[in-house]
């Protein structure tokens, strides 16, 4: 089959009209929008056509300095005293206005960021407001979430969140903040400014109180001024290990809280007796999902022998049909790479896997000239030495290994810095209780992969950092228990 | 007939289920407060931590499988030895400078401490755990897991008390441990260690070593294959070090700060949770 002229869909794009984008965002601090100090903007774009989108102050250290000093008397005089019923009503209304302009936030979200429509659509946008929505209700419910013990806010949280679900993971950081009473200063990532942006106006819709939520934009010197800000009393990270390991350096001896979501190499490993047509739809979902971009992704394969052939051509098959193009097509399955930067590291790592003497394999799907883009590539004649095999590569890159026993795919699957999340397929019951217990990771997908919720819990082991969030468990970050 | 000659005894390490001589044949002379006593204490080397931290992650995966019944019945088993020697550690601790009666109220507490944590062996996981209530039909459910090898500096000021305190809720969690002794107050932890050694604790689970803070407080926060260290003391220096060589591995660091370890608060599952992970399972619900 050919499946450039058998397999022919007519675009479907999602109207972008409705969409309101001012050409300049300012911080957003105390509960009003103004500019950085040193009048200092940096452009975002658009990854699949490389314009250029808005405008976006970028915050100096002593505008962060400024959100802090909001943040902290807002703390003081106004949320940390507030009923906390009232202080659940807030969040209830951002979820809510968050369900109601989901669609513009979903259209912004893929501009901005590169991914499928259907997916900003479906997961991003909905999950955002029901993270609100499920935090929110536990507000007022605190005293039943730690048996014997009472629960006080910690204060100020300094957040920094990345570009891969940029107003999801503003979501999972704010809700369980505010729910238990703290304020925040919040660091979008530099390539995803505008979900948040667009945040900050329902924030003020819902008449939050001013300096309780502060949005400051940036790049690494930013997020490295909230860190080292003496008034933050709790920084919630989500990033790379690199970045991880820094901010628990820079924070040693301070008395800072910290949670850090940082990076991962999931295996997601497929036994001879697991459903394989859906397994390999699940291979799909975990490594392909967002471009890749996703810390939990399931990047190393693991195929028993006795099926590895079948599994890796029905999957060779499976990547043939995925389409790769415009985020705001409806039909898109693969958007944009989030950004230059981002590209050249996949490129390198792929790069990197065929000098290593790793077999690749790409579809053969048409990229748009201009933009960012990568092809969805495996792996296979790949070991545990390899880079590919090792080492986080963020993107749309799949390193196969086969294995014959229990034992062994269990120490390959825990042999890696990383303990974010691990995939099992097998329709055997006792087999996947086994590997989940077995498998040294936080999450674990049994036939089935990358799925999320409010009230799960997630986070990782080992380098992939400490601390949950979500779920009762995303609580503890932000409380002492007394 | 003239006074009888003393066996004295000698504090040597416990790792991987045995009594070795530090392999830095280094030793700290230490003496009580009266000096009526010299007794030469191994002066623990970063190759002794090291082959204690091998010892703890073989022994790791075997004490995590152990039901949590049994790790219960261990665990009070070692209540129950450390009854049957209160004499040896009247002695030691006055020795080390407590009162009589100090030393008496230490020794009950370590012991109900003991008998407290065993009893939470098979419920903590229940407490803990939940089932949580996605809008997908899935079935997810957390439930708490073992962080791995911890690596734990006990505090000074109370040795016998302070060990149990520390040592209880890594072990009832299923987590392998090296903890460093009091340096000031060496005695007790060696002589816990026999305890432990006849409680049917697998070997390599606990490994105690001697020897000095300053020297090894470096080795215990940074080893790679570290996965949380316990601190307790108040030298903010020492904090900052165990937490920045935490940033090696992820390791987590718990800083138990300048804490009366007599006080009932501290106690409790939350002192299990230190060291645990939360784990989180989803399964599809259909046909």
């Amino acid at each position: 089959m050919n499946y450039k002229t058998d397999w022919v869909y007519n675009p479907a794009p999602e109207s972008a009209d409705h969409v309101r984008i001012q050409e300049r965002y300012d911080l957003f601090i105390n509960g009003k929008f103004i500019p950085s100090v040193k009048n200092a903007y940096f452009k975002t774009i658009n990854p699949a056509n490389e314009n250029k989108l808005a405008q976006v102050a970028e915050a100096q250290k002593t505008d962060v300095g400024l959100a802090v000093r909001a943040a902290k008397k807002a703390y003081e005089n106004i949320w940390s005293k507030m009923d906390p019923s009232e202080r659940g009503k807030y969040i209830f209304r951002i979820a809510r206005l968050i369900q109601e302009r989901a669609r513009e936030f979903a259209v912004i979200e893929s501009l901005d960021g590169g991914k499928p429509i259907r997916e900003s659509r479906d997961v991003d946008i909905p999950l955002a407001a029901a993270h609100f929505f499920y935090y929110a209700g536990w507000a007022d419910k605190l005293e039943y979430a730690f048996p014997g013990r009472k629960t006080q806010p910690v204060g100020v949280a300094g957040q920094i969140i990345p570009w891969n679900f940029p107003l999801l993971m503003a979501a999972w950081k704010l809700a369980p903040a505010l729910a238990t009473g703290n304020t925040v200063v919040l660091k979008p990532a530099e390539t995803t400014p505008l979900t948040a942006m667009k945040l900050a106006e329902i924030i003020q819709e819902c008449e939050l109180p001013p300096g309780v939520v502060n949005i400051v934009n940036g790049g690494g010197e930013t997020g490295q001024a909230l860190v080292e800000h003496p008034d933050v009393d709790k920084i919630a990270f989500t990033g790379s290990t690199e970045v991880g390991k820094f901010i628990m350096k820079t924070v040693a001896g301070t008395g800072k809280k910290y949670t850090l979501e940082l990076g991962g190499k999931a295996a997601n490993i497929i036994f001879e007796d697991a459903p394989l047509d859906q397994a390999v739809e699940g291979i799909i979902t975990g490594i392909f999902f967002n471009q890749g971009h996703v810390c939990c992704a399931g990047s190393r394969l693991f195929v028993q022998e006795s099926v590895a052939e079948t599994v890796i051509s029905k999957l060779k098959n499976r990547m043939e049909t995925l389409i790769v193009g415009d985020p705001l097509d409806k039909n898109t399955d693969i958007g944009a790479i989030n950004s230059k930067a981002q590209l050249d590291k996949i490129k390198m790592y792929v790069d990197i896997g065929q000098k290593e003497g790793g077999e690749i394999f790409q579809s053969s799907c048409n990229l748009p000239k201009k933009g960012y883009w990568h092809a969805p590539s495996l792996f296979t004649g790949v070991s545990q030495s390899h880079r590919v095999v090792q080492e986080e590569i963020f993107g749309p890159v799949l390193a196969i290994q086969s294995f014959r026993t229990v034992d062994e795919v269990i120490a390959k699957a825990n042999n890696t810095p990383f303990g974010l999340s691990g995939g099992v397929w097998t329709d055997k019951g006792s087999k996947i209780f086994a590997l989940s217990k077995a498998i040294r990771a936080g999450v674990i997908w049994a036939n089935t992969f990358n799925k999320f919720d409010p009230s799960s819990p997630f986070g990782g082991y080992k380098e992939s950092g400490l601390g949950r969030e979500g779920g009762l468990e995303g609580l503890m970050p932000y409380v002492h228990l007394v | 007939m003239g006074k009888r000659i003393n066996v004295q005894k000698t504090y040597k390490l416990y790792i991987d289920g045995k009594f070795p001589r530090t392999e830095s044949g280094r030793y700290i002379k230490w003496q009580d407060p009266k000096e009526t006593t010299l007794v030469n204490v191994c002066r623990g080397s970063r190759k002794d931590f090291r082959n204690a931290v091998v010892a703890a992650r073989k022994a790791a995966s075997g004490w995590s499988c152990r039901t949590a019944y049994n790790r219960g019945q261990i665990l009070y088993r070692i209540g129950e030895i450390l009854e049957g020697r209160r004499e040896q550690f009247m002695t030691e601790l006055t020795l080390q400078g407590s009162t009589k009666k100090q030393a008496e109220k230490e020794i009950d507490q370590a012991i109900e401490r003991l008998i407290y944590y065993a009893g939470w062996a098979d419920k903590y996981v229940q407490v803990f755990s939940r089932v949580n209530p996605v809008a997908m039909p899935y079935f997810n459910f957390s439930f708490l897991e073992s962080v791995g090898v911890v690596a734990a500096i006990a505090p000074d000021d109370i040795s016998l008390l302070g060990s149990v305190s520390v040592l209880a809720p890594i072990i009832v969690g299923g987590n392998t441990a090296i903890m460093l002794a009091s340096e000031s107050r060496p005695l007790c932890a060696i002589t816990f260690a026999e305890v432990i050694h006849t409680s049917d604790v697998p070997a390599g689970v606990v490994n105690i070593l001697t020897g000095q803070r300053s020297e090894l407080l470096d080795h215990f926060s940074s080893h790679m294959d570290v996965n949380a260290v316990v601190y307790c003391g108040n030298d903010p220096e020492e904090i900052e070090l165990v937490q920045s060589n935490s940033a090696l591995n992820v390791k987590r660091p718990v800083i138990y700060r300048g804490q009366n370890w007599s006080d009932k608060k501290m106690q409790g599952p939350y002192h299990i949770l230190e060291t645990q992970e939360t784990k989180t399972t989803w399964h599809p619900v259909g046909v």
